[in-house]
């Protein structure tokens, strides 16, 4: 159990929450890491894979990419990107990025898939234009399943990002390298454990998100009077598995 | 290339730690998810627990969770077995929903009509539902061993060898081949594994094959969705 106080003493020692390798410090570089990387992959993911949902072309060509993308190991990417670019925070910005990507991706088409054909036809009939059946039905529609790319992504970075303190001198995942080379258990699991509960909030935040962003109109539940009802009484949530929506860690 | 050339023992001699770490944990995945699966798919009340659970489980990422677990279960940072562990647990946590996903995908009137010819809420389960729920079991089952194929690399970082090492080696030593080799070898065995799942597949559902020319075993859902 010495373990478990040293990990206390650690994580309590006001020493270690000041200064340039303290905890504050060291998870607004971890924050700020996830939130750069997820915004780059995501102007660039999300307006391509709105285009592949709303018009169901390059659909094929991006479930095979993204499905070659989750099987590349990410330690890989990131060591062979390092030894091109250089040792510092140009190797993972770029090999994070691009794991980003395929989630996002995925995310942002399967949210308009998923969505009722009649829904679609609906809105063309009443003579909206494209431009407006993408932003008013298909957007707001989608957007539980985007959010959940999203959430993968954020996932993804945040565990990877720790891995990338192997490369880099920044971030959470310092105190998990240093504490194994010096054989400091106190700081390899306080680390540990500020990592996971990062990752656990971040998903609470997002799983909170998704919920909060469904329309009214379609979790009010269909009216009893009128029979059928709307066609999308209950909004789509998860991401089943399917080849290719790279809903899966593999950092 | 040369470099390959003069390593091949080495790539071989990884490859195979590799297949130690990952076969039996995807392996253990799936038996251990089986159960927790079918109290996901059977009762409300559990449905939410295990759910919660292994959407948590998921959440943890890899190398603190490599690090954690020997304190809580008392094996070795470095052995295999500490990191069977740990993707046995994400196979898991992938698993379950799937499991409870595939048995709730078969259609009620099937699962209605095992009961009347006779069968037994146990032999139902085997003889009925788990084969009619076998073809997605199957689809997450691929995703996690060329997942899990992908994570066994991480622990090359803590001192457990695997394909991974490859890149850590070829980091330090500044050895470019020798990262592609890992790269391209990892790739290979998660399609080889997923290959073997596919075969493996067709071996026990040969009736999955028959879909394939349009004979579907379920007729259209959209009749159920009126109704409800």
């Amino acid at each position: 159990m010495t373990f478990l106080t040293e990990t206390l003493a650690w994580l309590l020692d006001p020493a270690h929450w000041v200064g340039a390798g303290g905890i504050p410090t060291r998870l607004a570089q971890h924050l700020l890491f996830t939130l750069v990387t997820l915004v780059v992959a995501a102007v660039i993911a999300v307006p391509i894979g709105f285009l592949i949902g709303h018009t169901g072309r390059g659909r094929g060509l991006a479930v095979a990419i993204s499905g070659a993308f989750r099987a590349i190991p990410t330690l890989g990417l990131l060591t062979l990107v390092a030894l091109w670019v250089g040792i510092g925070l140009n190797a993972p910005y770029v090999a994070l990025t691009v794991l980003a990507i395929p989630p996002i991706l995925a995310g942002a088409y399967t949210g308009f898939e998923a969505i009722d054909r009649k829904i679609i036809d609906a809105a063309r009939a009443v003579g909206m234009s494209e431009m407006q059946i993408v932003l008013k039905v298909e957007l707001p529609l989608g957007l539980p399943l985007l959010i959940g790319g999203l959430r993968s992504a954020t996932l993804q970075v945040v565990a990877t990002a720790t891995l990338a303190a192997y490369i880099a001198d920044f971030g959470l995942g310092r105190y998990l390298f240093e504490g194994l080379r010096i054989r400091d258990y106190g700081e390899m699991l306080g680390g540990s454990i500020l990592v996971i509960l990062l990752a656990i909030v971040l998903e609470g935040l997002f799983a909170l998100a998704q919920k909060l962003v469904v329309p009214r109109g379609v979790t009010a539940g269909r009216p009893t009077d009128i029979p059928g009802g709307s066609s999308r009484s209950r909004p789509v949530m998860e991401l089943t598995i399917e080849e290719g929506n790279s809903h899966v860690r593999n950092e | 290339m040369t470099w390959i050339w003069s390593n091949l023992d080495l790539i071989w001699d990884r490859t195979f730690d590799h297949l130690i770490l990952s076969v039996p944990s995807i392996i253990l995945s799936f038996v251990i998810a089986l159960p927790f699966g079918w109290l996901a798919y059977r009762y409300r009340s559990s449905r939410a627990v295990i759910l919660t659970t292994v959407g948590l489980l998921y959440a943890i990422p890899s190398l603190p969770l490599f690090i954690v677990l020997p304190f809580i279960v008392g094996t070795s940072i470095r052995s295999p077995l500490n990191l069977i562990i740990a993707l046995t647990l994400y196979g898991v946590a992938l698993m379950v929903r799937v499991v409870a996903d595939g048995l709730g995908s078969v259609d009620r009137d099937v699962r209605q009509s095992a009961t009347a010819v006779g069968f037994s809420g146990w032999s139902s389960f085997w003889r009925v539902e788990l084969p009619l729920a076998g073809p997605v079991l199957l689809a997450g089952l691929r995703v996690v061993a060329v997942s899990t194929v992908s994570l066994a690399t991480v622990g090359a970082v803590i001192g457990a060898q695997s394909l991974g090492s490859l890149f850590t080696d070829g980091f330090q030593r500044g050895i470019e081949a020798e990262i592609i080799v890992g790269i391209v070898a990892t790739v290979l065995l998660a399609l080889a594994l997923d290959a073997a799942l596919v075969l493996l597949g067709r071996l026990l559902m040969p009736w999955t094959r028959r879909s394939a020319i349009g004979v579907t075993a379920r007729p259209a859902p959209v009749i159920r969705e009126v109704a409800a």
